[in-house]
């Protein structure tokens, strides 16, 4: 079975890398490893350098925020193994103000993938070479995918004839953009006290 | 001349220019015509997808995927749709599959045909560009015909597609294919084996395949360096492991190899879609075209007209939409230009609390500075256009 061959290649990378590697799991019959920030070059070394993993093809890294945890991101990285034919997660969190090694040494293609993550979540990655922004706007300010980032943004820009350049100015909305709460207190929520129902205890 | 009167010259190519391919701007660094740096700017593009999709709900997020890479528009709700059902764990009818495959190589043609003849017009050939394009018109119109709009389809749905194919629609996809080889052969003999299209393509931006891999190429990119690496033989979704077909494969990694694997790429496409419209018209490939389950996919129009819970349902799903369970998966296909990927994490709302958006242009285009380095000025345009980008992905 595919999700034995997995789990067992998760716990062995967990031996190997004892202290780095947290937990290693299998969910919807893909690899998750959850490692040690401070220790990720070691953990993607290995996972590219070992015979049994060979995770030598990086497909993408990115970032998720959790703006109430107290390490704030979620640095995810995902790579495959052409020689195996295996993918693997590999996360690590991250506070704010902390900075996570690039993984450059390990994959060149690591390059972009930190600058957008850089650029997105104002994510440092340390001993990067050209860490500027990459998608957004010459002198942007912010990181966009935060969760406390606006939708709409701050600013918007248009050409302006007087002056015969592009000018941003504060977003101005018509009509505010409509975010209908759909959660419904009576699935989902198991910590939701109804109204009334602590009568019943 | 003394050495200390020559310096190196940094031109901008783009963000408009006819061989950038979208809106691309490169800073070259050139010591007399030599490249001696790349650096590329991207972002011109950028819409924040990524960021409106958190603030929608999944069914009102499958069209954005329609706007990235533009060429292949169903090839990238594919990847959406497959994340989200791995998510659901629904199972898709045959018949969807059928439709999904068809369609999915549809989008190969499109993109192919896009990327070959205007990669010629790159290095100088005008007539390829309009050959294409005859084709791409044909092929746009089945698209139409299926879902209503001619590129930004909308019509993969998580659980199936949106409605059935027209047996008519079907038959003329069928008669489509023979005719289309022609032009295949046609396109070789025009500019494939064409002196002046080999001069500027043969041996310029080689690869090894270490440094694909290693780069995070994917898709024609890998192939081309000699890796039979295909996600619809290796990691097959949908009914693809039934469907016969070949690799191609190349050996030196140069543009020309791309260029050649792509147009037999197309041929084994053609392959495809013949098994699929043959079994798309026996008994065993009739059948519903959509999940039964009404909780996620929308119940049918004339079925609301009569029943309540239709009415219910219909109304739930296109205000609130489903619920996705709490998880995160990563779902890729094997889209023209290389592996494309979702990365979803879902909170179980209906709305996704994060979707990556891995484009296989982004990892290719990053390797424009090692791939042009102590190239001529001339062969960075063929460069690029053997990557095959379009900006609708790389700047999401």
């Amino acid at each position: 079975m595919m999700d034995e061959t997995l789990k067992s290649l998760g716990d062995s990378i967990a031996a190997a890398l004892p202290g780095a590697v947290e937990r290693a799991y299998v969910d919807f019959g893909e690899l998750n490893i959850v490692a040690e920030a401070s220790r990720i070059v070691e953990v993607l070394t290995h996972l590219r350098d070992a015979p049994d993993c060979l995770f030598v093809n990086l497909t993408d890294i990115t970032a998720v925020d959790y703006p109430s945890r107290e390490k704030r991101f979620d640095i995810v990285y995902h790579a495959l193994s052409p020689r195996h034919n295996h993918r693997i997660r590999v996360k690590a969190a991250v506070a704010e103000d902390e900075a996570i090694a690039s993984a450059i040494p390990v994959w060149p293609a690591a390059n972009w993938f930190e600058r957008e993550t850089y650029d997105m979540y104002g994510v440092l990655f340390a001993d990067h070479p050209d860490l500027r922004r990459l998608l957004t706007d010459y002198g942007f300010e912010g990181h966009p995918l935060r969760k406390d980032f606006p939708m709409t943004g701050y600013v918007e820009v248009r050409y302006d004839d007087a002056q015969k350049r592009v000018v941003y100015e504060p977003v101005k909305l018509t009509q505010e953009f409509r975010q209908f709460d759909f959660l419904s207190p009576w699935e989902g929520q198991p910590d939701y006290v109804l109204p009334g129902d602590e009568k019943a205890k | 001349m003394s050495d200390d009167s020559v310096r190196n010259f940094s031109i901008n190519f783009g963000p408009q220019h006819p061989a950038a391919h979208g809106v691309l701007r490169l800073v070259l660094e050139l010591d007399g015509e030599i490249v001696e740096r790349v650096d590329p700017h991207i972002g011109l593009l950028h819409r924040g997808t990524e960021k409106l999709m958190e603030a929608r709900t999944y069914q009102q997020n499958v069209p954005y995927f329609d706007r990235l890479d533009y060429v292949a528009p169903m090839n990238q709700e594919h990847a959406f749709c497959l994340a989200i059902e791995k998510l659901l764990q629904v199972e898709v009818p045959y018949r969807a599959q059928l439709i999904r495959v068809l369609f999915s190589e549809i989008g190969r043609l499109l993109s192919h045909l896009l990327n070959v003849t205007t990669q010629a017009m790159d290095v100088g050939a005008l007539t390829p560009p309009l050959w294409g394009f005859e084709e791409r018109e044909k092929l746009m119109v089945f698209y139409e015909r299926a879902s209503g709009a001619r590129m930004h389809a909308n019509y993969f749905r998580p659980g199936g597609v949106a409605r059935d194919c027209p047996p008519e629609l079907i038959e003329d996809i069928g008669k489509f294919c023979d005719p289309f080889l022609k032009v295949c052969d046609d396109l070789t003999a025009l500019f494939l084996d064409n002196r002046i299209f080999k001069q500027r393509n043969v041996d310029i931006g080689v690869v090894s395949l270490e440094d694909c891999w290693k780069w995070g190429f994917s898709g024609v990119m890998v192939r081309g360096s000699g890796a039979a690496w295909d996600l619809r033989k290796s990691q097959p979704y949908e009914c693809y492991e039934e469907m016969e077909f070949d690799i191609p494969v190349g050996r030196h990694g140069d543009n020309y190899d791309r260029q050649v694997i792509r147009m037999e790429e197309m041929r084994q496409s053609v392959r495809i879609m013949k098994q699929c419209v043959e079994r798309l018209m026996s008994p065993q490939g009739q059948g519903p075209i959509a999940a039964t389950d009404n909780k996620i996919v929308a119940p049918h129009r004339p079925q609301m007209k009569r029943s309540m819970e239709s009415l219910i349902h219909h109304f739930k799903l296109f205000t609130e939409g489903f619920h996705v369970p709490a998880g995160e998966v990563y779902a890729a296909v094997e889209a023209p230009k290389g592996e494309f990927g979702v990365y979803l994490v879902a909170d179980g709302t209906n709305k996704p609390y994060r979707c990556k958006i891995r484009a296989p242009g982004f990892a290719h285009l990053q390797a424009m500075d090692f791939m042009c380095r102590k190239h001529m000025l001339a062969d960075v345009s063929a460069v690029l256009g053997s990557l095959d980008i379009v900006f609708g992905e790389v700047d999401r």
